[in-house]
């Protein structure tokens, strides 16, 4: 910022040299962060010697020796704790994935709510927001954890719908698939289903470009792909056995659970982050100009059209950059986990495993790196779709 | 000559006013829109009325026992009964006047900041900024000049949470601002150190930055030196913060048009004299708001200290909610605990939104 750098300079000392004092300064503040550093990592050196903890990352290999209540892969009281790690990484990834999908879902529906010309709709959806985000979200996963979930009536007075769908204090019981013989053909059919989709969106834009005549891509390719599996279910059956949760003793057996801890979790994050996002999506959509509306119906689009093609692409750009820290959060927040004692990276690695292991550097390192990775990736992954639907300019 | 008379207005159309259009106009404009306003109806009479029973009609105001909540609804007996637990802690109840004290001396030191009129207000400002910490901490935790000694491990309740929020954002801003100040500058070294920085506390969630100050701080520093473990979780927090003022400032900092900086450096000041008369006046005036919003996250991310164990308001009460004389009231512990961060919180926003009209000098067009 200052434009006294490539000024000669006439007599004077050489202290008064901005090129030379900048040099200085930077030598300086390296000096100053490298100290630190040493210093820091010279007290730790001296610290875990008199505490007689070998640093390392060799205690990954170590038996574990304890249980954890939902696992994605395999996992047994004496794999390691690095088959831990993975257990904690995929349970906060699960978290993060079912949180930012139901919290974007929730959220562009109370932003469009919030802009509704239905005058209650849009009070309810400001009632929602103003209410929820103000909220701490720790406060939020107590609240459905142990106000909600473990005051659910217990297996046995289960509210159940359908007979397949249970809700207890223990968790929601679901039926679970299961292959059955035919779902090989089941498969091909809908691998064939999708490539013929592909093609034909293909020959639709080739013919598009070249005639200009339109063709209804959506209805076909809806169609192919219903037609083509059904046709398959219809000729050999059923490709998936559903296991149906049943009461046996105190607890049900069999299909699929959600353990209460996942459903508090999710549930108060997706409501909370939701808050955030209907203000950013109110936002996106009310930064396109009316003039965009107007112009779109004088060249003949119909109002779906208009959406599609011209006030959403514009307010996508808005909403996206930060629609991104949003998400960002939401994978940040799902390390609250530790608060209810669901087993994420946080509660399993940086709870049980330092508290066991006792080796709190390499376990913290680890935790901060894998949320950092996660960080990352997000901000790359929503810089590249940003970068795609960006505006053109000359 | 015959003169033109002016008939009275005829009165608009009864379909244009009153209660009957104005329901046609906002809840019935439509087939779709007729049948949103039922559902939104049907969801309210699903929610309100069991929602008010539950917490007016049929709730329990009056006794001292859990054996004094017969009826259906909630209990706010206990909410009354650990009220004095949810503000101060454990702080001894004999010296809570020193924190109503010290709560009184904010309101009152700081109203004349609120009142437009005040002459000298910065410097006024900035004595208060000077003198009122070092009062809040003698009337909090005492030790010397008369004052008998409380230590930090029996603060707690709305007073901790309040003490965490107040110094996270008293220290992180001026290491915000700093950093902000940093990560523009014109030198590489200095750069790259406060880009990692900031991008580095961005990344990782506070629970994590907590958990390192409770279990990492401790080898950080050499034998003997130990903090408490609310200054760690302070230190935690004012470096985790100062990350995210940062990036608030430097959106202040990049509105700055570029002529107000090559005017200062034409005038002849030199980097902080142009940082603190011209650059930052302007840049602070405009995220002001976006400040308050930091300060709103950080108020709600105090919660977190439940995590290392430190009794703030949420843990007051979530300990509360476990002690066996009044077990099953996790419902109006935490409506409680939720309704106080919510006044705090949506106060803060209203405020916040205030400022944004009031500073909207024409910065934008």
């Amino acid at each position: 910022m200052q434009n006294t750098a490539n000024v000669p300079r006439r007599g004077g000392s050489v202290l008064t040299d901005p090129k030379l004092r900048a040099l200085i300064f930077q030598l300086l503040a390296i000096a100053a962060v490298v100290g630190l550093g040493w210093y820091l990592f010279d007290n730790t050196q001296t610290n875990l010697e008199q505490r007689g903890i070998t640093s390392g990352f060799a205690f990954l290999n170590n038996t574990a020796g304890f249980g954890i209540a939902q696992h994605l892969i395999d996992y047994t009281q004496t794999d390691s704790y690095g088959r831990v790690f993975f257990v904690g990484l995929l349970n906060t990834l699960l978290v993060s994935v079912i949180g930012i999908v139901l919290a974007t879902i929730i959220g562009f529906l109370l932003g469009v709510a919030r802009l509704s010309p239905n005058w209650l709709v849009r009070q309810l959806a400001t009632l929602y927001i103003e209410t929820f985000r103000n909220i701490p979200p720790l406060l939020q996963i107590l609240f459905w954890y142990f106000a909600v979930m473990l005051s659910l009536p217990g297996p046995r007075q289960s509210l159940g719908v359908l007979d397949s769908f249970y809700l207890n204090s223990r968790g929601l019981y679901m039926p679970s698939p299961g292959l059955s013989e035919t779902f090989g053909l089941f498969f091909a059919a809908l691998l064939l289903a999708v490539v013929a989709s592909v093609f034909l969106g293909r020959w639709a834009r080739k013919r598009r470009e070249t005639t200009g005549q339109p063709f209804p891509v959506l209805v076909s390719v809806l169609a192919l792909l219903l037609v083509i599996p059904g046709a398959a279910v219809l000729i050999a059956g059923n490709p998936l056995v559903w296991t149906v949760p049943e009461l046996s003793g105190f607890n049900f057996a069999g299909g699929w659970v959600l353990i209460p801890e996942l459903i508090a979790l999710t549930l108060a994050l997706s409501i909370y982050t939701a808050a955030f996002i209907a203000e950013i999506v109110r936002a996106g959509i009310q930064s396109v100009s009316h003039g965009q509306t107007e112009a779109a119906h004088s060249l003949g689009l119909p109002a779906g059209k208009t959406l599609r093609l011209v006030i959403i692409p514009q307010a996508l750009r808005v909403i996206i950059p930060p629609l991104t820290s949003q998400y960002l959060n939401l994978a940040k927040n799902s390390s609250l986990a530790a608060g209810i004692g669901y087993p994420d990276m946080v509660s399993l690695f940086a709870g049980t495993v330092l508290n066991q292991t006792g080796q709190a550097i390499e376990v913290i390192a680890i935790t901060m790196s894998v949320y950092l990775a996660i960080s990352i990736s997000i901000s790359l992954f929503m810089n590249w779709y940003n970068g795609r639907i960006a505006l053109i300019e000359r | 000559m015959q003169t033109h008379t002016f008939k009275p207005d005829m009165p608009p159309p009864k379909q244009a006013i009153g209660v009957l259009a104005w329901l046609r106009e906002n809840l019935f404009s439509g087939l779709f829109n007729s049948l949103l306003t039922l559902f939104a109806l049907y969801l309210l009479w699903l929610i309100v009325p069991p929602l008010i029973n539950w917490a007016i009609i049929n709730a329990d105001w009056v006794g001292t026992t859990r054996a004094d909540c017969t009826s259906e609804g909630a209990c706010w007996v206990f909410i009354q009964q650990r009220f004095g637990q949810f503000m101060y802690g454990f702080y001894p109840s004999e010296l809570r006047w020193r924190v109503d004290l010290t709560v009184i001396l904010a309101i009152v030191g700081a109203a004349p900041l609120f009142i437009d009129a005040m002459p000298r207000k910065a410097r006024y400002g900035i004595a208060f900024l000077v003198v009122y910490p070092l009062l809040a901490y003698w009337l909090l935790h005492g030790g010397f000049l008369g004052l008998d000694l409380v230590p930090t491990s029996q603060w707690g309740g709305l007073t901790l949470t309040l003490v965490i929020a107040a110094v996270g954002i008293a220290g992180a801003l001026p290491l915000g601002i700093m950093l902000a100040l940093g990560r523009r500058s014109d030198m590489p070294a200095i750069r790259v150190i406060c880009v990692t920085f900031i991008e580095f506390w961005r990344g990782v969630p506070l629970i994590t930055v907590l958990f390192m100050s409770s279990v990492m701080l401790p080898l950080f520093l050499p034998e003997g030196m130990n903090f408490d473990k609310l200054v760690r979780a302070l230190i935690g927090v004012i470096l985790f913060q100062s990350a995210y003022v940062a990036e608030v400032v430097r959106g202040g900092l990049q509105a700055i048009p570029k002529g107000q900086y090559e005017a200062a450096a034409a005038m002849g000041l030199g980097y902080w004299r142009m940082m603190g008369l011209v650059i930052l006046p302007q840049a602070l005036k405009m995220v002001i708001p976006g400040i308050v919003n930091t300060f709103i996250a950080l108020f709600k991310d105090t919660s977190l200290v439940i995590i290392i164990g430190l009794f703030d308001l949420l843990n007051s009460i979530k300990q509360a909610t476990t002690d066996p004389a009044w077990l099953g009231m996790a419902t109006e512990g935490y409506v409680f605990a939720a309704l106080v961060f919510w006044i705090f919180c949506f106060g803060m926003s209203r405020y916040s939104m205030h400022l944004e009209r009031k500073l909207d000098t024409g910065h934008k067009r």
